[in-house]
């Protein structure tokens, strides 16, 4: 079937080796992850995993469903690239030296609309969020002037519908969780 | 709350005392002295038992939690005594079985230091256990056993490692126990939607050929006789799952036989001219599915399961219930039409008189000169009338006994299904023993599997478990041989075995045996050994090349099921 990438999201409690947990799922079935970002959510104390991975849609469906089976996550599902707004950001230091021998520098950074961050006598830092072939077409351009350094982080995304999927589950999970009797 | 100040090691064996534990499967070592030097002052309150390896310990907590419905519990010591427990865990995730395996770890501080018998007990353990936790300070011990207990045993059940680090044994704190009725992220019982039940109810109710499948699902909830009740008044054919197996008795008109690779030639064959298939807390194993495109062409498939993970996996459903399957039967029940379909009844039956000329005849009732593993499964019937408990190994000697096997209660059967663990047997035995004392329980296992975990004869021995053991020994790794003749040009890679004395083993442990080679002397071989009171290994010298059958071969379709 044909891959596509998908933009899978967890929520979880904060517990020590659920990062591997998680992970395990993908390399079992030999599935690459393009881009990772964890970080708290909105809610305190319950995070937000955002894996980018290029996949089958057949094959995401029982990806999430392992994920969400995973006894501290919360809640998982993933996007296609229409159902989201997302960024990427990326760091570039290039020496201070080619930033004033011209005004490349400085149009390059209006065009792609990447900000200075800070000015050494050494370095230049400029920072641009984007998609990645956004931030990967300025480090091309900037390439001439002999880039120092270059990184970019994972995806960071949040949905078009209307409505928080977690806050609506947390909701869902107060009002109408059973409790389970045991003898 | 009452508090009280005690070792993280007391509040190990009190939070187990609370959560009904009365016996342990384990094996001491450095990292988990603590725990065991308390567990001498609570003898009379855990019996603690020894195994002579901690795969076997994990194999005894399975056997002792399959046959009791109760958790199975495992305590070990850090480093090699927890990687020992590997296959256990791996073995009960696969089967949904209810463990808890304690392991001892270094001191807190040493953690990441390569500390004398460390081992990332988290990280290996991760993929093989519904839950694991490292516990560091001794007050988080009760709270970490509670949670441990809650999600072992709810839900899809599996197994939980807990691993605790020495100085959280010895460290004081003020106890209390508290039982865990809640996680926040765990969805132990899905809301049955009725919407679902009604449509199902509907498909069955306008099926014409349908067949139920059942699995082990029916067993962990508890819903033997909802299933009767739902079968008998739909008036459906059942086959069940090797886990599935004692769930409905083999008595019963209903039901069918053994599902897949060398499970009965009727549901097998029928499943592709069924026009509905009910799965009830079953998961669609290749080993049941075949060639999966070429699974059930004509039917549409309705799935009943409490695990949103196994649904639409393996094969699509065109309903799906996921919920508890005692509730999902209880709820379908007053929705179904009273049915009685005995023209299609009659079609399995026919299915079976022409597996039983073929197959079936020749195995339990067998002309030629040498033993069946078949035929001493028939004189054990004979005998037991279907009031053992069967234990199995892995391989030949398992498909014959989980075919042959008379059932008349649940979970009379403890065989590694999915996993497919050689050594299993033994051990396994052992703990459902321990967890069903009243019962007589018989193993079968093979020249080659026994052997994996030869040494828990010792614990039988210790223990005077009464256990009867069969040996079907062909001298060979039997199943994989069958593969070879068929599949690989009769080439016998490294099957063949030169056995030891299996006797003399056996009484060099203490456990007294006898072995025999020909008909005539197999019932009162039999009967010696049923007459014997304490563990018992018979061995039945049978057929070299035996073959099972029917077979669906590996990557074949259900259709293409062979009889020869």
């Amino acid at each position: 079937m044909e891959e596509k990438e998908f933009t899978l999201i967890a929520f979880s409690e904060n517990s020590i080796g659920l990062l591997n947990r998680l992970t395990i799922i993908f390399t079992r079935r030999h599935l690459n992850i393009e881009s990772l970002t964890v970080s708290e959510s909105a809610i305190q104390g319950i995070y937000k995993f955002t894996v980018v991975v290029k996949a089958s849609k057949t094959l995401i469906e029982k990806v999430v469903k392992q994920i969400e089976k995973v006894v501290d996550v919360l809640k998982a599902f993933y996007l296609c690239e229409d159902e989201i707004i997302y960024q990427e950001i990326a760091l570039y230091k290039v020496p201070t030296e080619a930033v004033t021998r011209s005004n490349e520098i400085e149009a390059l950074v209006r065009k792609h609309n990447a900000r200075i961050l800070e000015i050494t006598p050494d370095y230049t830092a400029i920072e641009k969020t984007g998609h990645k072939d956004e931030t990967q077409h300025l480090f091309d351009d900037m390439k001439k002037f002999k880039v120092m350094q270059f990184t970019r982080s994972g995806r960071v995304a949040i949905t078009k519908a209307r409505r928080e999927r977690l806050s609506e589950y947390l909701h869902k999970l107060d009002t109408e969780k059973l409790t389970v009797e045991r003898s | 709350m009452k508090t009280k100040k005690i070792s993280g090691s007391e509040a190990v064996l009190l939070s187990l005392l609370e959560e009904g534990v009365d016996t342990i499967f384990g094996y001491p070592g450095g990292a988990i002295m603590p725990v065991y030097d308390l567990l001498y002052d609570y003898q009379d309150k855990i019996n603690h038992i020894l195994t002579r390896h901690e795969q076997g310990a994990a194999h005894a907590a399975q056997g002792y939690a399959r046959v009791s419905g109760k958790v199975g519990v495992c305590m070990v010591t850090s480093g090699p005594g927890a990687t020992n427990l590997t296959t256990g865990l791996a073995d009960a995730m696969l089967d949904s079985t209810p463990i808890i395996c304690i392991s001892g770890q270094v001191h807190a501080p040493l953690l990441g230091s390569d500390a004398f018998q460390e081992t990332d007990v988290m990280g290996f353990s991760m993929p093989i256990t519904k839950w694991n936790i490292q516990v560091t300070k001794a007050e988080d011990i009760p709270g970490a056993i509670a949670k441990a207990f809650f999600i072992a045993t709810t839900g899809r059940p599996g197994p939980v490692m807990i691993d605790i680090t020495k100085d959280a044994q010895f460290a004081e704190f003020d106890y209390s126990y508290e039982r865990c009725n809640d996680v926040r992220s765990y969805v132990p019982r899905p809301i049955l939607q009725m919407e679902y039940v009604e449509k199902a109810a509907d498909l069955i109710n306008n099926a014409k050929k349908p067949m139920a499948l059942v699995g082990q699902g029916v067993i962990l909830s508890g819903a033997e006789k909802e299933m009767l009740a739902f079968l008998e008044k739909a008036g459906i054919p059942a086959a069940w799952t090797l886990l599935g197996a004692s769930s409905i008795p083999t008595d019963h008109p209903l039901n069918v036989g053994m599902l897949g690779m060398h499970g009965n030639y009727g549901p097998n064959i029928k499943t592709n001219e069924c026009d509905l298939l009910i799965a009830l807390g079953m998961r669609f194993d290749d080993r049941v599915t075949g060639k999966v495109d070429t699974y059930g062409t004509l039917a549409k498939i309705v799935h009943f399961e409490i695990d949103p993970a196994e649904v639409n996996k393996n094969v699509i459903a065109d309903v799906a219930v996921i919920a508890d399957i005692k509730e999902t039967l209880e709820a379908i029940l007053p929705l179904i039409n009273q049915n009685k379909r005995d023209e299609w009844l009659n079609q399995f039956k026919i299915a079976y008189q022409y597996e039983y000329d073929k197959v079936i005849k020749n195995d339990l009732h067998p002309e030629k000169e040498e033993l069946t593993m078949g035929e001493v499964v028939r004189r054990v019937n004979e005998r037991m009338n279907g009031e053992a408990i069967c234990i199995t190994d892995v391989g030949q000697h398992q498909m014959i006994a989980s075919r042959y096997f008379k059932f008349k209660n649940t979970r009379s059967l403890v065989t590694s299904g999915g996993l497919g663990t050689m050594g299993f047997g033994l051990p396994a035995a052992f703990g459902a023993q321990t967890g069903a004392p009243d019962k007589t329980v018989v193993l079968f296992v093979g020249d080659g599997g026994i052997q994996m975990t030869i040494q828990e004869l010792g614990t039988i021995a210790q223990n005077k478990a009464k256990i009867k053991i069969i040996l079907l020994n062909n001298n060979f790794l039997g199943m994989v041989r069958q593969w070879q003749q068929l599949f690989f040009d009769k080439r016998y890679s490294s099957t063949e075995l030169v056995n030891p004395d299996f006797i003399t083993i056996a009484k060099g442990f203490g456990i007294d045996g006898n072995t025999v080679e020909t008909r005539d002397k197999l019932d009162a071989a039999i009967d010696e050994m049923f007459n014997f009171d304490g563990p018992f290994l018979l061995e039945v010298k049978v057929e070299k090349e035996g073959n099972v059958f029917p077979m669906v071969a590996a990557g074949a379709s259900v259709s293409d099921v062979r009889l020869d």
